[in-house]
């Protein structure tokens, strides 16, 4: 399993965020990827969908489950990853480059929501304890 | 406490990924689902399928007790042959459905489902204190005492004969394992050990199962999986096992069947012998057949994009007047075929294939269209006629 990236936040639910200005990208870690094994479809959330810290907001279909991912941030979504579509084996390749979820514009909360996520040591000896 | 196989500390050496599967500690995958279920379909894997029951049914009055027990014709067998048949309910709601082995002529073999071993063989001692001659039929359950192996593939019969060299010494009495016939069974000696091996299979592969003494159902893997190495035979989980019998419909009990649903809706009718004389469920089943079942179990495909089927998720009907009609039983996104697939109870004038369906899935529905079963039939046939 590849190194948990040192720059990036993330959630308990295994999903990752970074955070360029207020715009927070979303994706799912290489050890929930692992875990779900080949990704066959995701569902991606709707345009200008407001999310809410900790609300389902896309779901990722392997062959055997259908698991929702959660929004690690509240804001609005303002980019979800089209070539999912085409090829959603991309969230198993490149889960932190490519395989990118939904992009978030940070709402009033969301910066401070940001800095109680997980930092990668943090988030390690979560998947540690799994 | 989770159910182990004598095969758990060789799935736990494998890197399998273990997960409950009724009552059982089992593998799912290894590598991954789909590459398993690719293998299966091009060269070969390996399942334990110790988990399973076997129940031994003997004496001279055994025929006749599954006979009235079991909804296939017994009489059709005889020794070193199998059938596929189901056990029913006098409502018609199943039981279970099971492979009946005749292995000798007074000696049967059922190999059930796991997760109904302790209703099945209560069943059957319920159904034993009640036959006439009872003291002429001994049941016997070997389910915590037997192994169970399947070796599944185009390429099984390339090395399974490395595995039981010479002829059979009991059974069907063939020269070599791979003159089995489909259904046929038979029996070898293994490390001093009786072992069985019937050419059945749970994938739409030509493909061989293995039954013996839990004491050496380790070796029996072991030694399969070093002389199909060669073949790129590969260890596969119970999620291969579940998208390569979806594709080719073969049903899973607690999906297709329940005991609320009888073979005639599940489209086994073909399994059912109303013509063989008394049997528990005849009259409830011989009366839907007349009638015509009101639901049916259909093969679907989806038709757009969309996220995969899954059991539970509803069925609707097309046109101005859709409505939730059904219900989805069992759904997988096909490692084959590269589309949704599954299986759906739907009512008996929405069966035909051809017929336009929609899965809701979250809310929303896609379209989908029944097809005829089984959704994938592989390419070239490898096994001989069946028999």
């Amino acid at each position: 399993m590849s190194k948990i990236p040192a720059d990036l936040k993330f959630a308990e639910s295994h999903e990752w965020v970074r955070l360029e200005g207020d715009i927070a990208t979303v994706g799912i870690s290489d050890h929930a990827q692992h875990e779900l094994t080949e990704v066959v479809f995701v569902e991606l959330p709707e345009l200008q969908l407001a999310t809410v810290a900790g609300d389902s907001c896309a779901v990722v279909e392997s062959v055997k489950t259908a698991s929702e991912i959660y929004a690690p941030v509240s804001g609005e979504v303002v980019a979800v990853n089209q070539a999912l579509d085409g090829d959603p084996g991309l969230v198993n390749t490149d889960p932190y480059g490519a395989g990118w979820i939904f992009k978030v514009k940070l709402g009033p909360n969301g910066k401070d929501e940001f800095e109680d996520l997980l930092d990668a040591e943090g988030y390690e000896n979560v998947i540690a304890g799994h | 406490m989770l159910k182990r196989t004598p095969l758990f500390e060789c799935h736990q050496q494998l890197g399998g990924k273990l997960v409950e599967f009724g009552g059982w500690e089992m593998p799912v995958q290894y590598t991954s689902i789909t590459d398993e279920h690719q293998v299966v379909r091009k060269h070969a894997g390996l399942f334990d399928i110790s988990h399973m029951g076997e129940v031994l049914v003997s004496g001279a009055g055994a025929a006749e007790f599954l006979n009235r027990t079991l909804t296939n014709d017994v009489t059709k067998l005889t020794p070193g042959l199998g059938q596929y048949t189901l056990m029913c309910r006098e409502t018609g709601g199943v039981m279970d459905d099971l492979y009946l082995y005749q292995l000798a002529p007074l000696e049967y073999l059922l190999i059930i489902n796991a997760s109904r071993i302790d209703v099945d063989v209560a069943w059957l001692q319920e159904r034993w204190a009640a036959f006439p001659a009872a003291g002429t039929v001994e049941l016997r359950d070997v389910s915590a005492e037997t192994g169970a192996v399947a070796l599944q593939g185009p390429r099984a019969a390339a090395f399974i004969g490395d595995v039981f060299p010479g002829p059979a010494n009991g059974g069907t009495l063939v020269a070599r394992v791979t003159e089995l016939r489909k259904n046929q069974i038979a029996r070898w000696e293994f490390a001093g050990q009786p072992v069985r091996v019937a050419r059945t299979g749970y994938t739409g592969e030509d493909g061989f199962e293995v039954v013996a003494p839990a004491g050496v159902i380790v070796a029996v893997w072991q030694k399969i999986l070093a002389a199909g190495h060669p073949y790129c035979l590969q260890p596969a989980g119970l999620g291969a096992r579940d998208t390569l019998r979806t594709e080719v419909c073969y049903p899973l009990y607690g999906h297709e069947l329940d005991e609320q649903t009888t073979p005639i809706e599940a489209g086994l009718g073909f399994f059912v012998a109303l013509d063989k004389g008394e049997f528990v469920g005849r009259a409830a089943l011989a009366a839907q057949k007349a009638a015509g079942p009101a639901r049916k179990c259909v093969a679907f495909k989806m038709t757009e994009r969309s996220a995969p089927p899954r059991p539970q998720y509803a069925v609707w009907s097309t046109g101005p007047e859709a409505a939730a009609v059904g219900t989805v039983v069992s759904g997988t996104q096909s490692p084959s075929l590269g589309v949704g697939i599954g299986m759906a109870y739907v009512p008996a004038a929405l069966a035909r294939p051809g017929t336009a369906i929609a899965v809701e899935i979250r809310g929303k529905r896609a379209a989908a269209v029944v097809v005829p079963k089984p959704i994938y039939l592989r390419p070239v046939p490898q096994t001989p006629a069946t028999v």
